[in-house]
């Protein structure tokens, strides 16, 4: 019952000339969304993908639940040096993201454009 | 159409994720009919959503055939919430979230549901059942103007 989640992957590059690697989610994320959270970030390469945005302008429904996936994939990137980037969050989860200590691990951004700049 | 204090609205939800979002979109037309401004609404939806997938998920054990059900009560300034299972209810709600410790393993990453719903209206109360033809539930309030503001 709960709606898929979709994710695409692409390369990016952030203001410093390095390679930033951003998955775009698109839909809800909760619970079912396991494979297209932690499973599509763990096949890339920890070794050369050390700079991960996560996009989520186009998500339509978050929860708790898809809330603590992101938390698995901050566990797993800080386990293998990456840094995590975040955008395209409303004012809401922002705060709902701010609320639950998120941002002392991965730093929100409104747009992709305000995430290469710094990145 | 005019807003009358003391409008009630029920929703019988089946006990299957992804159904929390009927009663997070009757709870945000209710609140629009009242006049919350858009922030307080999103703060509504994702109460009401945390609210109706721990009756799902804790309350009812997944079991498509219970229903969850969902009373909106509308108030002169404020909106009531209950959301009623079968399970024995919480007496205490869990402690805020610790992302240290969730980044270490020492706490589980999921959890925060209970907390989400405290933090973002302005009245949470967890009420177990009593007796065997009780529910337990979740009363919640969101007022227009969130105190202190």
């Amino acid at each position: 019952m709960q709606a898929a989640t979709k994710v695409s992957q692409q390369q990016l590059t952030g203001a410093s000339g390095q390679s930033v690697t951003c998955l775009r989610f698109v839909g809800d994320i909760s619970s079912a969304s396991k494979e297209a959270v932690v499973g599509t970030y763990q096949t890339l390469d920890k070794a050369s993908q050390k700079h991960i945005l996560l996009d989520f302008r186009e998500v339509e429904y978050l929860n708790s639940s898809g809330i603590a996936l992101v938390i698995q994939v901050l566990i797993e990137a800080n386990k293998s040096s990456q840094t995590v980037a975040i955008c395209g969050l409303t004012p809401h989860f922002t705060k709902v993201f701010t609320m639950v200590g998120i941002t002392k691990y991965a730093s929100l951004y409104p747009d992709e454009a305000a995430a290469l700049a710094v990145l | 159409m005019t807003v009358t204090s003391g409008s009630k609205v029920e929703v019988r939800l089946p006990s299957r994720l992804g159904f929390e979002k009927v009663a997070m979109s009757t709870a945000a037309g209710m609140a629009k009919l009242m006049g919350f401004s858009q922030d307080r609404i999103e703060d509504l939806k994702t109460a009401v959503a945390e609210a109706c997938i721990n009756a799902m998920e804790h309350g009812n054990q997944m079991n498509a055939s219970i229903p969850v059900s969902v009373v909106l009560s509308m108030k002169s300034d404020e909106l009531e919430v209950k959301v009623m299972d079968n399970g024995a209810g919480i007496e205490t709600p869990t402690a805020a979230p610790d992302i240290d410790r969730k980044m270490t393993g020492e706490e589980e990453a999921r959890g925060m549901g209970m907390f989400l719903i405290q933090a973002l209206v302005d009245e949470a109360e967890w009420v177990s059942a009593t007796g065997t033809d009780d529910q337990s539930f979740v009363r919640l309030v969101i007022r227009m103007n969130k105190e202190g503001e």
